[in-house]
């Protein structure tokens, strides 16, 4: 499929074929402005705005690779000469780990999810996306769990268990806040990155422009559409198993401890099942931005749209099955090391398939030579000998030689540098005038380019070797004489070229550019919405929101750019000075709502503070200031939720130009609120479901399971609380029934007992264990069916606190028959209460029957 | 034919020197004699490659010619597979990058007019035709390895089950004649024959691997791993920890020595019998030492009242290769420091220092581990 053939037939609704009047443009503009501008002064900090936001939590992640990129400088000084006692054994330990985690977590995701914030609604014509303040809530989260973590190392606290955190030695030998301070720090970052996820993934498919159907959507979004679904089943398995080993850890319920049922592979399982897809996440969306350049470089349309979709939507399928390829030396059996053998080499084909679609790209165009395609050759070098290295460890008899050393090491670092940090510097170099107006220095680049590709060969080249000479990853020191010594002072040599490198990138970007002019508009002359703002931009970011019929509107749309600036399109103006933007449909986006975005506030950061101290304080096993915290937490976002969320219109309807009138509130599928509350929920549901896999992997492997002298969780109780649960379910359902059919009476009553039900529920769900006398501490099976139980029961407890904020809403008129979002949602999320509780009854009550 | 071929041969020499080393000639030499052997022998092989030209020496250095540690100069049955199977794709790799930069650089250059046909070919050749019939073809080539990888050797094999503590590990002999013996941080076998390693663990996740005899397999607690390693080639290697397992992962080392099947039989009939006496007064004052210090209550000497079962079994220390699992080549000198300041030369370590001896009472318990061959 080529660029020209996909322009709609039915580009039926025109721009308005006059320009309007100077006035009533200025007008429209003076409005918008005022409608988007940037708060100022300490009140700066409030801003919820994308381009803000996004800019912000950029900046923070590439902070923290400095940050992490310095560490790995001390380790190359550590390990340029043997028995060197630069770094001792400890902090040695700590430096990696920090420097892995740092990378992966505070670095390689945020910067995904930060760059998508940015430039995510500026493709779509969007004026922002669909939840500011959640985008705003997770970049607090992150910055403030990021600096908690990142500081520990200058304590000597920090976490020194590997990135990849293995119990038994994470869980019983590291005593300290190390290895806690990892598990719930990072699970609060995760937790962010979630919403950060559920955000990208309603903006990609409910905020497009009108006319831009799911064909034409720009590669960009689709890497990051595909991204965001796999965070969101990639990061709940890593959530799960930090429950356990945090669980282990604090109150010594031993579900990695062989000597009472556990079993430390349930850890490696849920870890790769999160860090194998978590390659990809990184991948993808970071290839995403060579998508973009490409077109741009080579002048005309990417070849092969289509199959690009395809294969970045089969790498993220595959992804989620190759994770035992990272436990090919735990003694699996042989059958297993063949299978997984042959999936780790089939996620090269559509690798492959993308790469060439690039190339075909270049072939039937004219290259225009730039430094974003010089960082894009160099990200295409490197990453291709790191995909061929990969196919190499991903066989299994290969990797019982190469797994655990310096050639991994190597292996990684050519995939993550070539397939995401080349190309995100490709993308800074290419996207910054988006940022200021001013381009970064070609000069400046190009001298980076070569210190960066020549550093990064001479550092990563050699440990091929030095891994296959028999140097373990994860070493402080190596004894002189075995052929390391050469090797690794090269490595380190490079690596500090290498760093010469991101130093001047870094000094392109910081430096003052007040002299420097600023760029033309659409610089590169790009065909992708992005490129429509003036240099320097407006916070607004389209004037008016564009009817789309091509893939490179700017190339294939006539009079475009004009007609944008001109208002001729939607929502030219801001007459209730209300931030505004439009909600399409998911498939062929048709215009459907008029969404009022909410403006500044102080909240999300409040609530990241507050939600931020229950973990923080928890690493220290201070539970009681914690759960205060976390109390205070509940209590922020219901103030949030209540003033900022489901506000009751002015009116029902509003002209949003072209003869369009659009509802300004939906309740229900169509509303984005819904669709964040399901995308939230799937993950949910796939952290539960790994605790129901974890129970079955002990069932599975392990003989003693249950064991001979369990006395729980009996039948009665947990039957009873799927009773109770299902019952509060049903009520829920009624209760929004009622309120909709306007029957307040009966709505209130139905309400009140779904609550009553759902506490009485979790009560009866958590009595099962409680009677039966099941000890946590004796064993595994206690200490699951445990965990499963407090699991549903918290949930009941979540549920009843939404009946509650239902009754209240009613009460208050903020809520009515028509307006019912609040109602809808809660009940979305009873449907996973109800999943939820059935399968945990089915579980603990069903299961030790079946034994 | 692959570069490994040249590389293997380069390094030839060497090994044929180390195939004539008789068990004590191997018990003569230090720690650092063997890894000093190690840079003789690369010196030796530079000068020569040198000669050849630069680009052979950018080989020589990096494929690993030497080193006893090394992937890429097998010694033992599984390791020869793998060494193979590396070459063959390195040499794939290679072939395969220049040949993806090639046709970028073709995508940069061709005439826009000529690249614009046959684009979908070009993807569907290049992107998915291609590397699947590579990857199928490389599949069958490393699968039809994984059998006689995983396989367990033969019944009757001489049995070897290793423990992984921290950081040191615990060996166990089992004879086909239903002798058995502990030991620890030191493995010898019998040259052409299987060996089954019994891998367990109960502490941390260890990973045990001799690079130039086979493949590594992980120790788990609560699992008994298994793997089967033939040796091909007489000579000392090592081996190391490969999972990171806590603060001293770089310092769990040891030695492997594979050995004439007649110099193996007499090694173990000596490592079978209980400690010698010692031979002068300063190591009978440091038995006494040893035993007054209360060494027993963690070391066992066997055929002694030390007995303890948590740390090595010291019986015939002064016959192995070295010290605190790798660590330290075994001399008087450094099982004083050893000792005296075991905390400095190996961070984190569970055993007290004895730093408060005497420096004639630690050279005394010194002299008589020393003794114990």
């Amino acid at each position: 499929m080529t660029g020209d053939s996909e322009r709609a037939e039915s580009a039926d609704v025109k721009p308005l074929a006059h320009e309007p009047a100077e006035a009533v443009r200025r007008g429209q503009e003076e409005r918008l402005r005022k409608v988007w501008v940037t708060p100022s002064g300490w009140h700066y900090w409030s801003a919820v705005n994308n381009t803000i936001v996004g800019v912000w939590y950029t900046a923070a992640a590439f902070l923290f690779f400095l940050f992490g990129g310095v560490l790995a400088l001390l380790m190359r000084v550590q390990l340029a000469v043997p028995e060197n006692t630069f770094l001792s054994a400890e902090t040695y330990n700590q430096v990696f780990t920090v420097h892995g985690s740092v990378m992966m977590f505070l670095f390689a995701i945020p910067v995904f999810e930060s760059i998508a914030v940015i430039f995510l609604p500026q493709m779509l014509g969007a004026r922002d996306l669909p939840f500011p303040r959640l985008s705003a809530f997770g970049f607090w989260c992150f910055i403030l769990g990021g600096v908690f973590l990142s500081g520990s190392i200058l304590f000597d606290a920090a976490p020194r268990g590997g990135w990849f955190m293995y119990p038994p030695l994470t869980s019983k030998y590291q005593p300290g806040t190390g290895a806690d301070m990892w598990l719930l720090g990072f699970s609060f970052i995760e937790i962010a990155a979630i919403a950060a996820a559920v955000e990208l993934i309603v903006g990609t498919l409910k905020c497009r422009p009108p006319g831009m159907r799911i064909n034409l959507i720009p590669l960009y979004c689709w890497y990051v559409l595909v991204a965001a679904a796999m965070v969101l089943f990639a990061f709940p398995p890593l959530i799960a198993g930090s429950m356990l080993l945090e669980l282990e850890r604090a109150f010594d319920w031993p579900f990695f401890d062989a000597g009472r049922g556990g079993d430390p592979l349930l850890w490696q399982h849920l870890f790769w099942l999160f860090g194998h897809p978590e390659v990809y996440i990184i991948f993808l969306p970071s290839i995403a931005i060579i998508a973009m350049i490409i077109p741009t470089f080579a002048g005309r349309p990417i070849v092969g749209y289509t199959w690009i979709v395809l294969a970045a939507v089969g790498t993220g399928f595959i992804s989620f099955g190759l994770w035992v390829h990272h436990m090919f030396t735990t003694g699996l059996p042989g059958i297993s090391l063949g299978l997984f053998s042959a999936a780790s080499e089939a996620v090269a084909i559509p690798t492959g398939v993308q790469i060439f679609c690039f190339l075909a790209t270049l072939a039937a165009g004219r290259l225009v030579r730039s430094v974003p395609m010089l960082f894009t050759a160099g990200a295409l070098a490197i990453f291709v000998l790191g995909g061929l290295t990969g196919v190499m460890v991903a066989l299994a008899t290969f990797d019982f030689q190469a797994h655990d050393t310096f050639f991994v090491v190597a292996h990684l670092h050519y995939v993550l540098i070539g397939g995401a940090v080349f190309p995100i510097v490709a993308g800074c170099y290419y996207f910054f005038p988006l940022i200021n107006g001013k381009k970064l220095s070609d000069r400046l680049g190009k001298i980076a380019f070569w210190f960066m590709f020549v550093g990064f060969n001479i550092a990563f080249l050699p440990m091929h070797f030095t891994g296959l000479r028999g140097m373990p990853r994860r070493v402080f020191t190596y004894p002189e004489g075995l052929g390391f010594e050469t090797l690794n002072m090269i490595s380190t040599v490079g690596a500090f070229i290498l760093g010469i490198g991101i130093a001047i990138v870094t000094w392109d970007i910081v430096r003052p550019k007040k002299r420097v002019p600023y760029a033309e508009r659409n610089p590169w002359n790009a065909g992708t919405l992005e490129w429509l703002p003036n240099m320097p931009s407006e916070n607004w970011g389209v004037r008016s929101i564009p009817e789309i019929d091509s893939r490179y509107p700017l190339w294939q749309q006539p009079n475009f750019v004009r007609d944008v600036d001109q208002g001729r399109f939607y929502l030219p103006d801001a007459e209730e000075g209300k931030r505004e933007t439009l909600v399409t449909t998911a498939i062929d986006s048709r215009p459907v709502q008029c969404l009022r975005l909410p403006g500044p506030s102080f909240i999300p950061a409040v609530a990241a503070l507050t939600m931020g101290g229950f973990f923080i304080l928890g690493t220290f096993y201070l539970w009681i200031p914690a759960l205060i915290s976390l109390v205070v937490a509940i209590g922020v976002i219901w103030y949030w939720l209540w003033i900022g969320t489901a506000v009751l219109p002015e009116k029902e309807e509003k002209d949003v130009g072209l003869g369009l009138k659009l509802p300004l509130y939906l309740s229900g599928p169509a509303s984005v609120g819904w669709w964040a509350m399901f995308i939230m929920m799937l993950a949910v549901l796939t952290a539960f479901v790994c605790l129901i896999f974890s129970y079955f992997f002990y069932w599975t492997i392990h003989d003693d399971f249950p064991p001979e002298s369990a006395t729980g969780p009996g039948v009665f109780w947990p039957c009873l609380a799927g009773g109770l649960l299902l019952a509060s379910w049903g009520m829920t359902l009624l209760a929004r029934r009622w309120n909709r059919a306007n029957k307040t009476g009966a709505f209130y009553v139905a309400l009140l007992l779904a609550l009553g039900l759902a506490l009485a529920g979790g009560a009866a769900i958590l009595a099962g264990p409680w009677l039966t006398g099941l000890n946590p501490k004796s064993h595994v099976y206690p200490a699951i069916v445990w965990l499963l139980a407090i699991w549903t029961a918290l949930h009941a407890a979540v549920g009843a606190l939404m009946h509650a904020y239902c009754l209240a809403s009613r009460l208050a008129g903020r809520m009515s028959a028509r307006h019912d979002i609040d109602m809808w949602n809660v009940t979305l999320f009873w449907h996973f209460v109800a999943l939820t509780a059935g399968i945990t009854v089915a579980v603990i009550a069903g299961f030790p029957l079946v034994k | 034919m692959c570069p490994g071929a040249r590389c293997r041969c380069d390094g030839r020499a060497g090994q044929m020197r180390r195939s004539a080393l008789s068990i004590a000639e191997a018990e003569r030499l230090t720690y650092r004699g063997q890894l000093a052997t190690g840079i003789y022998r690369k010196r030796r092989s530079l000068r020569l490659v040198g000669r050849i030209g630069g680009a052979a020496l950018a080989v020589g250095t990096w494929c690993g010619c030497d080193g006893i540690q090394s992937a890429l100069e097998p010694a033992g049955r599984e390791a020869e597979q793998l060494a193979d199977l590396f070459w063959w794709m390195a040499a794939g790799t290679l072939v395969i990058w220049l040949a993806v930069l090639g046709l970028a650089v073709y995508s940069v250059r061709v005439d826009p007019e000529r690249g614009k046909r046959r684009e979908n070919l070009f993807i569907i050749t290049f992107g998915a035709v291609v590397p699947t019939v590579v990857l199928t073809g490389l599949l069958a080539y490393g699968l039809a390895i994984l059998p006689g990888q995983v396989a367990l050797a033969p019944e009757g094999a001489l049995k070897i089950s290793v423990d992984g503590e921290l950081w040191w590990w615990r060996v166990h002999y089992e004879t086909p004649g239903g002798n058995s013996v502990q030991l620890a941080n030191e493995v010898r076998m019998p040259v052409g024959q299987p060996v089954q390693f019994e891998l367990r663990s109960s502490n941390v996740i260890h990973s045990f691997w001799i690079p130039s005899i086979g493949g590594k397999k992980d120790m788990i607690p609560g699992r008994i791993n298994r793997l089967a390693l033939t040796p091909t080639k007489t000579g000392t290697y090592r081996g190391i920890c490969a999972e990171y397992c806590g603060t001293s992962h770089a310092l769990m080392g040891f030695f492997a020595v594979v050995l004439e099947q007649d110099e193996f039989s007499a090694w173990l009939n000596r490592q079978m019998q209980d400690a010698p006496e010692p031979a002068n007064e300063l190591a009978t004052r440091g038995r006494e030492l040893f035993m007054a210090n209360g060494c027993g209550a963690c070391h066992a000497i066997r055929g002694t009242s030390a007995t303890g079962a948590i740390g090595p079994d010291l019986t015939h220390v002064g016959s192995r290769l070295s010290i605190g699992a790798g660590t330290l080549p075994t001399t008087r000198n450094n099982l004083v420091k050893w000792i005296g300041r075991v905390h400095q030369v190996k961070p984190g370590v569970l055993m007290p220092h004895f730093g408060m001896l005497q420096e004639e009472d630690l050279q005394a318990i010194a002299a008589y581990l020393e003794g114990l061959k």
